[in-house]
């Protein structure tokens, strides 16, 4: 299951998409979440795909990727369409059984809500497949960096980030070994009650912890024999520029929201 | 302090005790590194090997005495980061020194952290990683490679620094045979042709066997010194301080015990192939 | 009691881009009382075949048999299983979590659901074969314990199973050579003592020398040998193409043959070629 989570999965290349500078993405990256969700008309949304395909084509991720993606979350995807079709009020009757009433309007809402939730998910997808975590957290940093003048502590959230993203398959893998090593030992991580199961998952986060704690000890050190002495005089080794791809990005992102406010004043 | 031309690291007199401890972890400590030397040290679990590698690097701070890296005092605490510059460190957990979620940024940290041009710090880590055979590696996750292919990388990220000495703090302990070749094979060769000095914190005697100078710690104490050779035919002295012998030396010993006269410092499995053939001829 | 592995295939994240086949058509048959070293370098499958046989890991396709039972069955007992094989696994001093070396090793007792007199009886045996003293170190954290003093709990919590398989993998990782002496020793002394069936996965060639009766090679997740010592590590140039060395001893045999000693074939101990060396120091063993 969490092996399939395409979101926060980084797949290597060299596309232009792949070139663009981070900060550029990840502002692009909001601007065509906001446009999705000011879609409200099904020939929008064949917009909005056909601007995400072409993204994704460039980028030569294989797009079966992103739905694969978008596949451990079909549950909250349904539940939330589900609850549009109940409680959203409408005029329009389409069908009618006992209490509940099916409206045109509820069906609207519930598939343009759904729809949102899968272009956000494939959107920042597209993000976290393109941008090495590394990068994005550098570009993060550097998009927060203004309000270090306020104390913001940007570069400290930053070098968070990117441990915790270095960090997360080791620990992963540490998890599956202490879990196996305490089933050798007869320990029953499935059976039971609630709190049967809680209290069996102790000898599993105990000893997570400890290894945690030591690897922090260890990391910490090691950075420090390595000169780390916080954001101050840190030069970095990709310096970010923008170049004439991100122009392009920009151009056709913005493209697409012309055309999604013209076609939904057209529609709409 | 004179003569740092000569000697990477000196110490004189060198003790720490950790915070909240009374006993010494190293105690009176005074030895050198010279220049381009392979020296190891060994010592037992809890010998004060390990301290005294973080000592070299201004990791630890001395309670007594003194260490002076390439003629730089570590208590000076304005020179802490030419020194951590100069005697660059390598650690035993691979998994515990990566920061990085790429390897070749990984091998630019140390760079970044000292505010190194970001074209110098390209051209830097290009040459590290030749240096330790992983350029085809520089774009990969550190997870996915292999514990020796990690060791590597960390050597050169501490490569890149341009250091005069490598501190290996037993950095080939969780390794698997051919990743601690992997190391090994890398640091003799940097050692050779760099003229890197490279200090190694080891309990395998094979490895020891291979450097020029042996030190062995015993209770925070220097209690064996000299070549591998003059160190190891010490026999039941080395094995009295928890520690073993190479098993060709192993096997000479045994030898003249039973009264047959072989040389008592062979270390290889050659050389005993050579005291087997005077042997016989002069038969 | 005997473990039979038939035919057993492994492949991991099946499907995917990652897809790796770990074991390839394995065939094993472990018999009682017996002493395997099992080698192969990192990667050659040898953890995935060893998670096998208490079933923590199931077949991709293929049959593990413990004492006739199915391991892939719905009807075999797992718990029951894991209480006849016991696996140690590499750095088992990462799985305590207990406040006390006592409460520690009753932990696999305690899944047994056996008496607290037995659980009692158990830890004081399992404490008093791996060398601990139980009056000395029942109560104190397993935290503050030495390296060695760690490791030596860990096993202690499988045995305290009284398993009649004692899988170990890689029991001596990261010890010094002190540490290593003395797992070695608990092992060899576990095997002597109780004649358990030991199964110990290694990577120091002089280690399976000295212990093991009957050694396997994996490489490329398949079994390449299998027999008694002196056979297979008498295939000095088979083993380093795998990237496996050879014992010393082995590799000291194979020189003086080249240079015209009259050295026997099959040498492999310490012992052994010192003998020899007595010999040829005797009368002059080269021929001319």
């Amino acid at each position: 299951m969490l092996k399939d989570i395409t979101l926060g999965q980084y797949f290597p290349g060299n596309s232009p998409i792949h070139r663009m500078d981070p900060r550029m993405k990840l502002i692009l990256t909001v601007v065509y979440i906001v446009g999705v969700f000011m879609v409200g008309n099904l020939p929008g949304y064949a917009l909005a795909f056909a601007f995400l395909y072409l993204v994704v084509r460039i980028s030569g991720i294989r797009f079966s990727f992103l739905v694969k993606g978008v596949k451990p979350l079909r549950f909250i995807i349904l539940f939330t369409f589900i609850l549009n079709l109940f409680f959203v009020q409408g005029e329009t009757p389409l069908l009618s059984l006992g209490f509940f009433t099916l409206t045109k309007e509820a069906l609207e809402n519930a598939i343009y809500f759904a729809l949102r939730l899968v272009f956000l998910v494939m959107g920042t997808s597209v993000l976290t497949l393109t941008t090495s975590p590394m990068q994005l957290t550098d570009g993060l940093e550097r998009l927060m960096s203004p309000l270090q003048r306020f104390h913001f502590p940007a570069h400290e959230l930053a070098m968070m980030m990117s441990i915790a993203l270095r960090f997360i398959p080791t620990l992963l893998e540490e998890t599956d070994k202490i879990k196996k090593a305490q089933m050798a030992r007869g320990a029953d991580f499935e059976s039971g009650n609630l709190i049967q199961r809680a209290q069996a998952m102790i000898p599993l986060l105990v000893p997570l912890f400890v290894s945690a704690f030591r690897r922090a000890n260890d990391l910490a050190m090691a950075m420090e024999a390595r000169c780390y002495r916080g954001g101050d005089h840190r030069t970095r080794l990709r310096e970010l520029k923008y170049t004439k791809l991100d122009l392009y990005g920009a151009l056709a992102t913005a493209a697409f929201i012309a055309v999604i406010i013209a076609e939904g004043r057209l529609l709409g | 302090m004179a003569n740092y031309e000569e000697n990477r690291i000196i110490t004189s007199t060198l003790a720490y005790a950790y915070p909240d401890t009374q006993r010494n972890a190293v105690d009176g400590v005074t030895m050198r590194v010279k220049n381009g030397e392979f020296l190891a040290i060994l010592g037992h679990n809890g010998s004060g090997k390990s301290t005294l590698a973080k000592l070299f690097n201004a990791l630890y701070v001395p309670t007594k005495g003194t260490v002076w890296v390439c003629g730089l005092d570590t208590k000076d605490d304005d020179l802490v980061f030419d020194i951590r510059q100069h005697a660059g460190m390598v650690f035993q957990n691979p998994d515990n020194q990566i920061v990085a979620t790429v390897v070749e940024e990984d091998v630019a940290f140390g760079l970044e952290n000292n505010g190194v041009d970001p074209k110098e710090i390209r051209v830097r880590i290009d040459d590290a990683l030749a240096a330790v055979n992983m350029t085809k590696h520089a774009k990969k996750a550190p997870h996915m490679l292999s514990g020796g292919q990690k060791q590597r990388v960390a050597i050169a990220g501490v490569l890149a620094m341009k250091p005069d000495v490598i501190i290996l703090d037993e950095s080939t302990a969780m390794l698997d045979p051919s990743g601690r070749a992997e190391v090994m094979n890398t640091v003799h060769r940097l050692n050779k042709e760099e003229g890197i000095s490279v200090v190694i914190i080891t309990h395998y005697m094979a490895e020891a066997a291979t450097a020029d100078y042996v030190i062995v710690m015993d209770e925070g104490k220097i209690a064996l010194s000299g070549t591998p050779r003059e160190v190891f035919a010490k026999v039941d002295t080395v094995r009295s301080l928890g520690l073993d012998v190479p098993p060709m030396t192993d096997l000479a010993h045994m030898l003249r015990e039973s009264g047959v006269n072989v040389r008592r410092d062979v270390l290889t499995v050659d050389e005993m192939v050579e005291e087997v053939c005077r042997l016989s001829s002069s038969i | 009691m005997s473990i039979v592995i038939e035919h057993l295939n492994y492949i991991y994240m099946s499907g995917g881009p990652y897809e790796t086949h770990a074991l390839h058509d394995v065939n094993l048959t472990i018999n009682d009382g017996e002493f395997i070293g099992l080698i192969g370098h990192t990667g050659s499958g040898k953890s995935t075949l060893v998670q096998h046989l208490n079933g923590l890991i199931m077949p991709t396709s293929g049959r593990v048999l413990v004492d006739g039972m199915d391991l892939a069955d719905k009807a075999t007992d797992r718990r029951a299983i894991r209480q006849r094989v016991g696996l140690v696994f590499q750095y088992p001093e990462n799985q305590l979590f207990e406040e006390t070396v006592e409460k520690d090793i009753a932990f696999g007792p305690k899944n047994l659901g056996l008496s607290a007199q037995e659980i009692d009886r158990r830890v004081k045996d399992a404490m008093r074969r791996v060398q601990l003293d139980y009056d000395k170190l029942h109560d104190r954290s397993v935290f503050e314990l030495s390296g060695g003093q760690m490791r030596r709990v860990a096993i202690a919590g499988v045995l305290a199973m009284e398993p009649q398989v004692l899988v170990l993998d890689e029991p001596c990782a990261g010890l010094d050579p002190r540490g290593r002496e003395e797992i070695l020793a608990l092992i060899r002394d576990l095997h002597r003592e109780s004649g358990a069936t030991i199964v110990m996965v290694s990577h120091s060639m002089d280690d399976v020398a000295s212990l093991a009766e009957r050694v396997i090679v994996m490489n490329h997740g398949e079994i390449v040998m299998d027999g008694v010592p002196r056979d297979v590590f008498s295939c000095g140039e088979e083993l380093r193409g795998m990237g496996l060395d050879v014992p010393q001893a082995v590799q000291l045999a194979g020189k003086l043959r080249a240079r015209g000693f009259d050295i026997p074939e099959g040498i492999y101990l310490i012992e052994e070629i010192k003998a020899e060396i007595e010999k040829i120091a005797g009368k002059g063993g080269r021929h001319a």
